[in-house]
């Protein structure tokens, strides 16, 4: 497939092939590292994850239109107060969930599923009352429109950097927060053991709440993030929530490094075999050859070694 | 006088037609003057099947998707199909009734598609049903209507291989969206190379299918054909693939959400539709999902189809008036909401030439009407129940609406089983 192409070309789609696999992998990262904290810490399967990154786009959504409207001249720079907006209004509406529904269901993780699963029901039929069905169509400023040249050939996203800039600054945060903190201990330690954590006086339902909302407020940062890549609409929570646990669950449930690994070996295997292959083969590919790595290791690529 | 609105045309085998829609126009005003019933014809008469047909109404059904994933597309369908309803009625009804619609949400669920139109066919007993969007859900619905002998108004485009005596087709098949819009161009912007890209579904790989051997036929060459998940949203890596093949045309039928990532992607990378390299032609972005898109990313592309929003024709004019006013200012009117708003008029056009609500009366009559008001100009129903109509290219622009840029000069023929495409 390569005859006929100067050197210097190959060697620009190889760069931005290069490029568009870290920027799967940024993707990946964003979109799985809420659900690695909310599954992966509290064993509870979010199935509204990607509800909850739509949330996250709408409020995008509105504050881009509140920019246009009253603040014309900062527009340029609304994307960061929007992403700290959809922050917090995804975490407070998690403490909201956690509050209401999920913490009556901790010791039955089925249990969430179904009413995780319901909550995206609703919560998909409340945007569509709201916004409408249709998709809706976020401005970006100008400067975040567009390919940054760095040769002739060789265009970079201009928003795949940004994304990528964001999924690291998160996970930087987040490793920080969670080995580096109080809070972060105090969140390990109940993961690896409830009893002797509350025993030791740990206010473990506390812990519970705050957790599941940074988790949900995280998905709203990354669905604010996605509206410069996809769309805005009711259900695209969905196109998200299959790889999204793909992730998590392959690198092994528990562990955040785990989680990030495993983004990288699935963005980099897919994004290969695309090039060489087509989109629904590579689909095909990757999910096979994660199919069979979770035969041979059940707990996935990075399991927490802990005495059950 | 609403009744004689469709039939303003001299056409020869029109005349007994019109002769009697006079005739029932002047019925009409008698009727009106009078107030007496006696002009109508007869329920005994114009229903021999038992339909939900009275004195004074009939009952229609309509049947999308009102939730779920599809509803981003359906709604407008509902809505054009309801504007057209109550246009029929306030002119004066079908057959001398006033329309009465019940509604079914489909839910974007196929099996669903199946129950509600077996419902509005048993127990509503709707005199046609207007329904449906993708093709699973057709083809869910069908052996039901097959079964009662109902009528389905289906207003999708779509990828042919079907011809069912209880469908009307109102959209386009695909030969009559991809011949033209490939002729021209091959011919207009001497187009050589191909890149086909499609969502992974009946639909793309037919259409790709059609268009790579018409490709052939005119001695041209497909360089790359992709297929994508459907909500695939990461394009990066095929936008790669295209730069490095150079097509001069990109050829695209990606759908949904999946349409939204492609663009806004594509034009991440610099890619920059007005300067036509590569130029590309979809026959998947109506005026509708350029709201979700953002007309900045597509600024430049070339749809087929046949109905645009700019249409500059009186009919047109008065139809996109008609939609705002009902609907509100914001609205935007895809191909699709076109193709379905045609429905209830073609129904009453066959139902007035029958003289009847009979489904089998009404079949009989269906080759030849003709509808000369619709928004995307004359029409008229071929016997393979598919419509002739013009294949048009439209530029989109920043505001996302598309600029006409070329029409076939002669409706295209349906041929929903082209052959060697099976």
């Amino acid at each position: 497939m390569f005859d006929g192409y100067t050197s210097s070309e190959l060697m620009s789609i190889f760069a931005m092939q290069g490029f568009a696999g870290l920027s799967l992998f940024s993707v990946f990262v964003l979109m799985a590292l809420g659900l690695a904290i909310i599954f992966g810490q509290m064993g509870v399967i979010n199935m509204a994850h990607g509800e909850f990154m739509i949330l996250g786009a709408y409020t995008t959504y509105l504050t881009s239109g509140f920019f246009q409207s009253y603040l014309p001249g900062l527009f340029g720079g609304y994307f960061f107060i929007a992403m700290i907006l959809a922050f917090l209004v995804c975490a407070a509406f998690g403490a909201l969930v956690e509050w209401l529904i999920i913490r009556r269901l901790y010791h039955r993780p089925l249990d969430t599923l179904l009413a995780t699963w319901g909550l995206s029901l609703i919560m998909q039929q409340a945007y569509r009352s709201i916004f409408g069905a249709r998709e809706v169509g976020v401005d970006l400023p100008e400067w975040m429109m567009g390919a940054f040249s760095v040769t002739d050939m060789v265009e970079l996203p201009i928003n795949g950097l940004f994304v990528m800039i964001i999924a690291l600054s998160i996970a930087v945060g987040l490793y920080l927060l969670m080995y580096r903190s109080g809070y972060g201990k105090k969140v390990r330690a109940v993961v690896q053991n409830r009893p002797m954590a509350e025993a030791v006086g740990i206010n473990s339902a506390g812990i519970d709440r705050a957790t599941f909302a940074l988790g949900c407020g995280i998905a709203g940062v990354a669905g604010a993030a996605f509206t410069m890549i996809g769309s805005t609409g009711p259900s695209s929570g969905q196109a998200y929530i299959v790889d999204t646990f793909l992730i998590v669950v392959f690198g092994g449930a528990q562990s955040l490094i785990g989680t990030i690994v495993s983004a990288f070996g699935i963005s980099q295997a897919q994004s290969t075999m695309e090039f060489f292959l087509s989109g629904s083969m590579a689909k095909v590919l990757t999910l096979l050859v994660v199919v069979g790595i979770l035969m041979i290791r059940p707990e996935g690529l990075m399991a927490l070694k802990v005495r059950r | 006088m609403g009744t004689i609105d469709i039939i303003a045309s001299e056409r020869p085998f029109e005349k007994k037609l019109k002769f009697r829609k006079s005739l029932m126009a002047l019925a009409a005003s008698v009727m009106l003057v009078s107030s007496v019933q006696a002009a109508t014809p007869s329920t005994a008469e114009v229903n021999t099947t038992g339909l939900a047909v009275t004195d004074d109404t009939v009952t229609v059904g309509i049947l999308h998707s009102i939730t779920g994933t599809m509803s981003i597309s359906e709604i407008g369908s509902v809505q054009a199909e309801k504007l057209a309803i109550e246009q029929i009625n306030a002119s004066g009804g079908v057959l001398g009734r006033q329309i009465d619609f019940v509604q079914e949400d489909g839910a974007s669920d196929w099996p669903t598609f199946a129950e509600k139109s077996r419902k509005l066919l048993r127990q509503d007993n709707v005199a046609a049903i207007f329904g449906a969007w993708t093709s699973a859900s057709r083809k869910a619905i069908l052996p039901v209507i097959e079964q009662y002998n109902g009528m389905l108004y289906y207003p999708t485009f779509y990828e042919g291989l079907e011809q069912s005596p209880n469908v009307v087709y109102t959209g386009q098949e695909a030969t009559q969206q991809i011949l033209a819009s490939l002729d021209w161009v091959a011919r207009e912007k001497g187009a050589k190379t191909f890149y086909l890209l499609g969502s992974d579904y009946i639909w793309p790989r037919t259409s790709n299918k059609i268009a790579r051997k018409h490709i052939d036929k005119l001695g041209l060459k497909v360089v790359g054909e992709e297929y994508y998940p459907l909500g695939h949203t990461q394009f990066n890596t095929v936008i790669n693939k295209i730069k490095l093949r150079k097509p001069d045309v990109i050829f695209a039928s990606v759908v949904g959400g999946s349409n939204v990532a492609f663009y806004k992607q594509m034009k991440a990378a610099g890619v920059d539709f007005t300067d036509e390299k590569p130029l590309l032609l979809t026959i998947s972005v109506t005026e509708d999902e350029i709201r979700g898109i953002g007309g900045e990313n597509v600024e430049g592309i070339y749809a087929s189809m046949k109905y645009f929003q700019s249409l500059d024709n009186p009919n047109n004019k008065a139809f996109v008036a008609a939609f705002k006013e009902a609907y509100g200012d914001d609205m935007v009117i895809g191909d699709v909401t076109q193709a379905a708003y045609l429905g209830p008029w073609l129904w009453k056009a066959a139902v007035e030439k029958a003289g009847s609500f009979d489904v089998d009366k009404i079949r009989e009559e269906f080759a030849g009407i003709e509808f000369d008001k619709a928004p995307e100009g004359y029409v008229r129903i071929h016997e393979n129940h598919h419509l002739w109509s013009k294949t048009r290219i439209g530029q989109a622009q920043l505001d996302g609406q598309y600029k006409v840029v070329f029409e076939t000069e002669e409706l295209m023929e349906p041929d929903p089983f082209p052959e060697g495409y099976q």
